[in-house]
Formats: C-alpha cells, structure tokens, sequence
C-alpha cells in the first residue's frame, strides 16, 4: 500500500533489479580499505565516548538488575 | 509471494531501579504504563482500556457486523485499573505482562513498518519511563534485551499471520534450522554463557540459552523453539498467527527489518511448499546454544541427513531458495519491499563470510562486541569484569542520554532506517493498511467513547444505550485507510459511526 511512500531502508545496492547473481553484490559489500591503526583510533574515540555515560560502579550496578522471569 | 503479511512486534523491556533490586517489577511496571497515560495528550491522546474478555459472541462474523457485548462497563473498569492496560491511538497494546512493561505494536504489513512501529513502542516507553521517573518515588531504567544474566529471561515476540491451510508440521520442519541459524544477523550479543551466565565469554543470542524444547506450548519455562500457541485474533478457520517467541530484541532497526523481512519471505515458501529441500536438524536445541556460543561462526551444525555445515552456509541455502523463489514469483519490480530484503540479506551473508567487523554499523551482536573488545584492549579486561557486563547492559538502554546503541546510532555509527519525524508520527497514528487503523482512529476520534478494544474488536459505550455496542474486527485486512475514512470523516460521533456502519 503507501508504505513505500513513508521511505524505504537506506540502499546500499541496486533498486527493483532482480538479478541476483554475483557481479551485483560488490556494491553491497561495505568497504574495509580502513588500515587496523585507524580502526583502532575509531574504537578508542567511541570508547572515550561512553566512557562519559557508562553508569558508576560497575560491579554494583550489575548486581542490583535483577529481572523477574517474562514469556 | 512476498516479504508482505499482517505482522507485529510485542516487547517485554527489563525494568529497574538503580541500586534497589527489591523494588516490586510489577509495581515499577504499572507506574511506567500508567505513566504514559498522563504523557498521552493531545495528537497522541485517547488512551483507553483493553479488551481482554476472550468473548466472541458472533465466532464467524466478519468485519463490521455488529453485536451486543454482555458485559457491565464497570467490571471492565475494575479490570482495567488493576492490570495497567492501555490501547493507543498508533493501534498498540500497552500493559504490564508478568513483571514487565510492554509493547504490543500494532499489525503491519511490511518489515520497514515493523521497524517503524517498534521503534514508535520504544519511544513510548522512554517517554513514559521519563514521566514516571518524574512523579515518582525514584528513577526507573528501561532495557530492550532479554536477559537479567542472573536467569531470568524475557521475550521479544515477532507474529506472523499465516494460512490456515498449511500443516503445522511442515512449519516445524521447515522453520526450526532457519531459526537456529538466523541468530547470525538478529543476535543481540551477550556477556556469559548459561542462563545463569556462569561461564566467561562472548556469546551472538541474549536468548538463545533459555530454549529447551524443540516444539511447544509453554513460553515461560522449558521454552521452545517453535511456539504452539494458537490463538489467531482473527478467523481461526482462515488464518493462524504464528508466535515466535526464539527471537532477541534488536537496539538495530536494520537487524529488526531483516529479522521480519528474512522470517516472512522463509514462511512464504513454507506456504508454498518452495524450500525444495529438508534442511532439518539433527539436534536443533544443541545448535541453537552452539551457534551462539560461536562467535567465530566456525561451527558446523550436523543436519539429520548427515551433513555438516556452519550456521551462514545453512543461511545461504535458505537465501539460494528465497532468490529461486522470488524470481520465480514475484513480479520483482512491484515489490521492492521484497528484493531490498533479499539483497541484504545476502550481504550480511557475505559479510559474516569476509570480514564480520564491516557489520557492526548494522548487527546489534557485531556492534557490542566491537565495544566490547575495544574494553578488553585498552583496558586489560577479562569476561569477568563487571564493566563488560555493564556494557552488554548498557547497551540496550532505551534513554537516548545513557543507551549505547542509542549514541552509537546518534554518531551515525549504527544504521538508523527511519527519522525521527517519522518515528513521532508513528507514536500518534496506526498503519494505514491493516484493522489497526480502524482501532486507533477510534481511539483517537471517539476516545471517550470507546469503553474497550482489543485486536479484533472496539467496544463503545454510547449514552442513552444501555449495553455495551461491539464492533468485531476479525478480518486483519479489513477496517484499513481505504475500507473506513470515507465513513470515518462521516461521522463526528460514535453514535454517527455505528448508525453508518449499521446501514453498511
């Protein structure tokens, strides 16, 4: 119905072509040119980042979330 | 045949008071949903009470006859206030299920907007999170995941309605591997091994640990991978709604969208009897726990036939079929809904084969894992430490100040598929193109009128009528945007409406 009109998942690859055979699946593919010292300059910068939120008290908070069993 | 059908989403959040693990959950759990009752205002107001009476006085009737309820409003009332039971203008359930809050999304027809209106669910709560944090005695914490990690586990179920017609059996054969394996892509990611987490380590699935059983009745305890549950909320001679209950909740919409695209498309071929070959396992509830504990995805599951291969080439066998299927099929051009899933679907495949690391802008598990390895690194960490734990916690914090999928996802770090205007509009207004828009439009145009609903039927109380007037919805396809906003628009009471309907 209108539901193609709200917007549909962001495309990373060919719209409406039903052809699915290999040569099509390199747009797919995200790309890993990113060498291992800039993804670990990435991860430090995303990790200094939550580090900011991370609740206090680590071991306490854990402890105390205790869930009753659901479905 | 599509990735299209009447679906939803019914989550159950974990629910906590920092520092007090004695607090009642059902009592944290009430204030959260009523909570939201005051947060309802104007656009996203009209709450009312659930229907929960499984009364159908009229079995077979179909969209829009009418009949009389038997039941006294008060009883209603009295019910209502105990359990915490709300009915949404965007068509949604909102309760208190066991000790937890949760939503119950109301019935789409594509994955895209089952992503739309579980996330719609999710801002509900943060919201009403937020409103009983400020009234109340103290701050209450909201968690998509599934898991307390001390036993306790809690589900996001996904429903599918499903043709009658084809035999159960063929269902449990067909869907139990997919199941098994699909945890690849819709993991959630967990610290500790074991319901109770005992053993150190990084496993893909919060849930996978708790399912014991191949088939069953029970969702509760000895949980199973396929669910028996036949309660279809809509003609049980047409339609059965299949309850899946193996499934973890997703802080990743793109995770969301190819879980239900991926699990639709499967149940499409099972109607059609197009999967082509037996895939079964030879110890499904061994490899549901072995392919999560296997992060690697090294595994090779053993099939009942002999063979072995690992959770993705099991994967690839299902996405060969799908492709054969919807080529076959579907006139592709009109359905982008469909091949939008199938092509992503075989790029996360390729992804996983390749270099899995390139998935953690979309995978919940793949994206955990990175942060939780980046902890290990820098700071020397064993699976013990309780900061990994509060991370995989944290994670799935639903405050966008606090959540870390939230602020991955606000850094454009995690895949986000809707907008945030989208998002509002979806927490005030059903789905155009299923009963739920029937349901909330008289929610949100007749609320104080309307004395109960529930999925197959709205239930008004009009002065100067004595009993209850019950409009039964049983057809899920019926009381769409096209059927009813022409009668709708019509009436500007609720008297006006059942008097058109009537004349229908």
């Amino acid at each position: 119905m209108s539901t193609q009109d709200r917007g549909q998942p962001r495309r990373t690859d060919r719209e409406a072509d039903h052809d699915h055979d290999d040569q099509g699946i390199d747009e797919i593919a995200p790309t890993s040119s990113k060498d291992a010292s800039e993804l670990d300059a990435d991860v430090d910068a995303i990790l200094d980042e939550i580090d900011e939120v991370l609740e206090v008290n680590a071991e306490d908070f854990v402890k105390s979330f205790v869930q009753k069993g659901g479905q | 045949m599509s990735v299209r059908r009447v679906m939803g989403i019914e989550t159950e959040f974990g629910v906590s008071v920092p520092g007090q693990p004695h607090v009642n959950a059902m009592m944290t759990s009430t204030a959260v949903v009523t909570a939201y009752d005051g947060v309802a205002v104007g656009d996203r107001g009209g709450v009312s009470r659930w229907d929960y009476q499984e009364e159908h006085p009229l079995r077979d009737a179909r969209g829009f006859d009418m009949s009389r309820a038997e039941a006294d409003p008060s009883q209603l009332t009295d019910e209502e206030f105990a359990l915490a039971n709300l009915i949404l203008t965007n068509g949604a359930r909102l309760y208190v299920d066991h000790a937890h809050p949760e939503y119950s999304s109301p019935e789409v027809t594509t994955p895209w907007d089952a992503v739309l209106w579980d996330r719609a669910g999710q801002q509900i709560m943060a919201a009403a999170a937020r409103a009983a944090t400020a009234t109340g005695p103290f701050p209450i914490r909201l968690y998509k995941n599934n898991t307390d990690n001390k036993g306790a586990s809690y589900g996001c179920h996904e429903n599918y309605l499903m043709r009658r017609s084809t035999a159960f059996s063929d269902i449990v054969r067909d869907l139990t591997p997919f199941f098994v394996t699909r945890q690849v892509f819709t993991g959630a990611g967990r610290v500790g091994k074991g319901q109770e987490a005992r053993e150190p380590g990084f496993q893909i699935s919060q849930r996978a640990d708790f399912f014991e059983v191949e088939v069953g009745l029970e969702t509760t305890l000895k949980r199973p991978i396929i669910n028996t549950r036949d309660e279809p909320h809509a003609d049980p001679e047409r339609y059965r709604r299949l309850h899946v209950i193996v499934g973890d909740a997703n802080m990743s919409e793109f995770a969301t969208w190819l879980k239900m695209g991926t699990t639709s498309l499967v149940l499409s071929m099972i109607e059609d009897a197009a999967i082509g070959q037996n895939l079964a396992l030879h110890d499904p509830v061994r490899e549901i726990h072995l392919v999560s504990h296997d992060p690697s995805l090294r595994h090779q599951v053993l099939l009942a036939d002999g063979r072995r291969m690992t959770a993705v080439q099991v994967q690839r066998l299902y996405w060969e079929a799908a492709r054969d299927y919807v080529d076959q099929r579907v006139d592709v051009a009109a359905d982008t809904a469909t091949t939008d899933i199938l092509d992503a679907w075989h790029g996360v495949l390729d992804d996983l084969e390749a270099d899995r690391s390139d998935l953690d802008d979309r995978l919940d598990w793949v994206a955990k894992m990175r942060l939780l390895e980046g902890y290990r690194s820098r700071d020397g960490l064993d699976w013990n430490d309780a900061r990994l734990a509060l991370v995989d916690l944290q994670y799935s914090d639903i405050d966008d100040a606090r959540g870390l999928a939230l602020r991955l996802e606000a850094a454009g770090r995690l895949r986000r598929l809707t907008s945030d205007e989208q998002v509002r509009r979806a927490m005030a207004f059903p789905p155009d193109d299923t009963r739920a828009y029937f349901r909330g439009e008289c929610l949100r145009r007749y609320s104080e009128a309307v004395a109960a609903a529930s999925w197959d039927s709205v239930i008004f109380d009009i002065p100067g009528h004595e009993a209850l007037q019950r409009v039964p919805t049983l057809e899920p396809g019926r009381g769409t945007r096209s059927h009813v906003e022409s009668i709708l628009d019509a009436a500007p009471t609720a008297e006006d409406l059942l008097d058109l309907l009537r004349a229908q």
